[in-house]
């Protein structure tokens, strides 16, 4: 063969993938809104679910999303940013900073329901949280550690070193040059990562399976120490577990788009908020 | 653009929605909680809207999870009823006993288990024995009991489901083949059986008849006999179960703490009474049989 | 000295001493502050220090009560059987491994070839819209692919194959190769990316085409990093939850058939740990899954750093 020929087809064959990619991911895309969009409207997103689940809507679930994610975020978020401003701004090469780094890499890679199981040990059981709001929070938190802290000190790094060595040297402390010359400057690309964060910890069920969601409650939460109901946890009970399978598929098929909605919006602000902010920066 | 301020004013707002998410609002009191078998639930839920629509200011939630999931909440204390399509294990009696629960057993309907086959498939009718053993993995392929040439493949529930128990206890008296599929829920099984056209499956006769006995679209139904010797029967059929010739029957059971009384003992009297009872039939189930019934009403319900 | 002269003295001497004494209090107050920094990045041991420790608490009475044979060496997985419970871990191994594998046969050729089409071939266009619909594979949650396993692959498998149902090893692999194709796609394109320019202008330089310098330079330059990225796939199918628990069937058999249905360990702590009640036997063995699964991941993790680590080394 030609070497002409073995260069066509090698890059035919790599176009090929790139094109089974995305013919993936317009199959799904496809498939999820065509047959959700229908059951979509203002009803099916205000309107608890009525008649067994049959009919009316998902906002508890859209709402029990939300409320999990302000705790997630309130846990993560300043954990997240203060690990990341030691790794950054303190930490010295040595043993101690690699294992911290080690470790952050190894957390992303701890499967969700080991996640789980930790949350249901730690939280739920010992101390006393309960299957709650709270304790699904927590767990989601320690999920998204591992990456808001990636992200935070990925915003650190943008920052030009000549702002912070401009206050050390007019004479202000580490802290203070942190604080007035990094920091602020870094917040919207912290912020950027925070959201991403929250998109992926807003579509995981293993973890909350078994620290607080609830497949039908007929009240909304009233406190953090309740159970509450999630959108990815009503799409599973839909999908496997009601009793009528078949006539919620349509609703399965709604339930599904408005997550998926839902997160890409969150991941394309924090895309547009980090394009934004490299702008701002440049100039 | 982002100042400092901002981002103090986020943390606050995250804060001040925590704050006020922790402050307990009234949270239902004088709600009955039902939780448990999943072959009931359906039925519960629209035994419950009915009694709620005649007595407002009642508030019942029906959820399932299994048999088992609803008798360990009501050990736990977390449930007022627990459906339970089996009856207590001695394990969960004493359990109950240690956590100072004294289980009030109470049947209000009558379940035909149905086994569930491909439309497609020829097979019609198979001894108790016949259905254990494939169930169990001892026979393999639907030729050996008449049908075509193709394995058999088998839908099943998970251990918290009292379908599993009852059908395990009563039919198997062995264990599963590792080779069966578990389904979250009856309806599960039932889509399952429905795309399958060497599946077979086990599921409450509510999810496969209709409201005036006619089999739902999509299976069918198998007749079982006893043994060999005896006549195979179909669960659809009411005179068939409540006489007990249809081999794999049983009772529905809720499961309270102590004798009832108050609102939740209207809603038990409201199930069993003629009102409830004929819900139980259009929601494809059968009414409580005779000596159930004299259980009961020894009961002093 | 003049009375006035000792008075100055003694002022300036107060003074030095004043700031002497502010110095150090900002010296403190800057090292209490380094050190609260300090142990929030401690966090991150501590909390993979604590998940590995809780793990191995809860798992050890199981071990303890039915010894590590039970769970190693048996491969039937029935805690509540009809007679005598089993406690054999084998089978849902090698059912978590065969997806896996599955998987990764599907996804390192397409996700492999999708990076070399993005960093070598694709024109800026393409580019444009190739990352960002990667990104958004990347963000579709596990519930959501399982849901179009059972209603879109389920039916497709079991045409295509023949096979009376679609519930099964295949279909986990389809879905897990789907999740996994973002993170080595984006991975091994930075990895291609990182090849130097000038290695590419020295083969062309030599007579060699594009398609030759790709597979014979940039890849092989880029391997480290492709297998980093590869092996990190593997530990996200490994660790899968929903995807698996909605797609294969959950039947707990030993079998090596990707027509079967198959039962993971993510899966089957899934199922159980609802129904389980606290501190049993069988509750302390879904934590040996746990625990097993959690050293699985761990190893392929570490594999994949000590490869990314071998990798900048040699770049430098």
């Amino acid at each position: 063969m030609s070497k002409k020929f073995t260069e066509r087809l090698g890059f035919a064959l790599l176009a090929a993938c790139a094109v089974l990619v995305l013919l993936f991911l317009g199959i799904i895309l496809f498939d999820i809104f065509s047959k959700g969009i229908g059951v979509i409207s203002w009803n099916f997103l205000s309107q608890p679910p009525k008649q067994g689940m049959t009919e009316g809507g998902i906002f508890p679930a859209i709402l029990g999303t939300f409320l999990v994610s302000i705790i997630t975020v309130a846990f993560a978020v300043p954990l997240g940013m203060f690990a990341a401003v030691y790794l950054h701004e303190y930490a010295r090469p040595g043993r101690t900073t690699r294992m911290i780094r080690l470790a952050i890499r190894n957390l992303s890679g701890v499967p969700s329901i080991v996640y789980g199981l930790f949350g249901v040990v730690l939280f739920v059981q010992l101390m006393h949280l309960g299957t709650s709001i709270l304790s699904a929070g927590l767990t989601l938190g320690l999920l998204t550690l591992p990456w808001t802290i990636t992200a935070c000190e990925e915003a650190l790094k943008t920052v030009p070193k000549a702002y912070r060595e401009g206050a050390l040297a007019l004479g202000a402390t580490k802290w203070h040059a942190i604080r007035t010359n990094v920091l602020p400057y870094a917040i919207p690309g912290m912020l950027t990562g925070v959201i991403l964060g929250l998109a992926r910890a807003a579509g995981e069920t293993a973890p909350i399976l078994f620290t607080g969601a609830a497949f039908f409650l007929p009240h909304l939460p009233g406190s953090i120490f309740d159970q509450f109901m999630a959108l990815p946890y009503h799409l599973y009970i839909l999908a496997t577990q009601h009793h009528d399978i078949a006539k919620v598929r349509p609703i399965a098929y709604g339930t599904a788009l408005v997550l998926l909605g839902l997160i890409l919006l969150l991941s394309f602000s924090a895309i547009w908020l980090r394009y934004r902010y490299r702008q701002g920066l440049k100039g | 653009m982002f100042r400092k301020s901002w981002y103090f004013a986020g943390l606050f707002a995250i804060a001040f929605t925590t704050l006020v998410l922790s402050v307990p609002m009234a949270n239902g009191q004088g709600m009955i909680q039902v939780k448990g078998s999943d072959s009931e639930v359906n039925l519960v839920q629209r035994l419950a809207e009915v009694f709620m629509q005649k007595n407002p200011g009642v508030n019942i939630s029906v959820t399932g999870g299994g048999s088992g999931t609803g008798i360990a909440a009501l050990i736990n204390k977390q449930t007022d009823i627990a459906n339970s399509s089996r009856e207590l294990s001695a394990k969960e009696e004493e359990a109950a006993k240690k956590a100072g629960v004294s289980p009030f057993r109470v049947a209000f309907a009558t379940d035909g288990i149905s086994v569930i086959l491909h439309p497609e498939n020829p097979v019609s009718k198979l001894t108790v024995d016949q259905l254990g053993k494939i169930f169990k993995g001892e026979i393999g392929n639907w030729k050996e009991v008449g049908g075509p040439d193709m394995k058999i493949s088998l839908y099943g529930r998970q251990s918290n489901s009292g379908t599993y128990v009852f059908f395990r206890e009563f039919v198997l008296k062995g264990d599963y083949s590792q080779h069966m599929k578990s389904m979250n829920g009856n309806a599960q099984i039932v889509e399952g059986v429905q795309r399958d056209k060497a599946g077979v499956g086990y599921a409450a006769v509510g999810y496969v008849v209709g409201s005036s006995g006619e089999v739902k679209p999509g299976v069918k139904i198998l007749n079982v006999a006893k043994d060999e010797k005896s006549e195979a029967y179909n669960p659809a059929k009411m005179e068939n179960v409540m006489t007990g010739k249809y081999p794999i029957s049983r009772p529905l059971n809720q499961y309270l703490n102590g004798k009832p009384s108050g609102k939740l003992l209207d809603f038990m009297k409201f199930q069993i009474s003629p009102e409830g009872q004929e819900i139980v039939r259009k929601q494809g189930f059968f009414p409580v049989q005779a000596n159930w019934a004299e259980f009961n009403r020894k009961q002093g319900l | 000295m003049s009375f006035g002269a000792a008075v100055s003295k003694a002022a300036d001497m107060k003074e030095l001493e004043t700031s002497l004494r502010e110095a150090r209090r900002r010296r403190r107050k800057e090292t209490l502050i380094e050190r609260f920094f300090f142990l929030n990045g401690l966090m991150a041991i501590l909390i993979l220090g604590g998940i590995f420790a809780l793990l191995f608490i809860k798992a050890y009475p199981a071990f303890a009560e039915l010894g590590i044979l039970q769970f190693f060496a048996g491969a039937v997985w029935n805690p509540t059987s009809y007679s005598i419970p089993r406690y054999g871990i084998l089978s849902l191994i090698v059912s978590s491994l065969m997806v896996t594998l599955g998987a990764l046969i599907i996804a390192v050729p397409l996700g492999v070839g999708c990076a070399a089409f993005i960093s070598e071939m694709a024109s800026k266009r393409f580019k444009e819209i190739l990352k960002p619909a990667i990104e958004i594979l990347a963000a579709i949650p596990s519930v959501v692919v399982g849901f179009l396993g059972i209603v879109l692959v389920n039916p497709i498998i079991s045409k295509l194959f023949g096979v009376s149902h679609g519930l099964n090893a295949l279909n986990g692999s389809i879905l897990l190769a789907i999740m996994a194709l973002p993170t080595i796609v984006s991975l091994s394109e930075d990895a291609l990316r990182a090849v130097p320019q000038t290695y590419k202008e020295a083969s062309l330089a030599l007579g060699a085409n594009r398609w030759q310098t790709l597979v014979r330079v940039s890849i092989p330059s880029a391997l480290s990093g492709i297998i980093a990225s590869i092996m990190l796939g593997m530990g996200r199918a490994i660790g899968e939850t929903m995807t698996v628990l909605m797609a294969t069937g959950n039947a707990p058999a030993l079998t090596f058939n990707f027509l079967e249905a198959i039962q993971t360990m993510t899966a089957t702590i899934a199922i159980e740990l609802g129904e389980v009640p606290y501190n049993t036997t069988h509750y302390y063995a879904l934590f040996v899954i746990g625990f097993v699964l959690f050293v699985m991941t761990f190893v392929v993790n570490l594999i994949s750093d000590v490869i990314l680590q071998k990798y900048q080394e040699v770049e430098r």
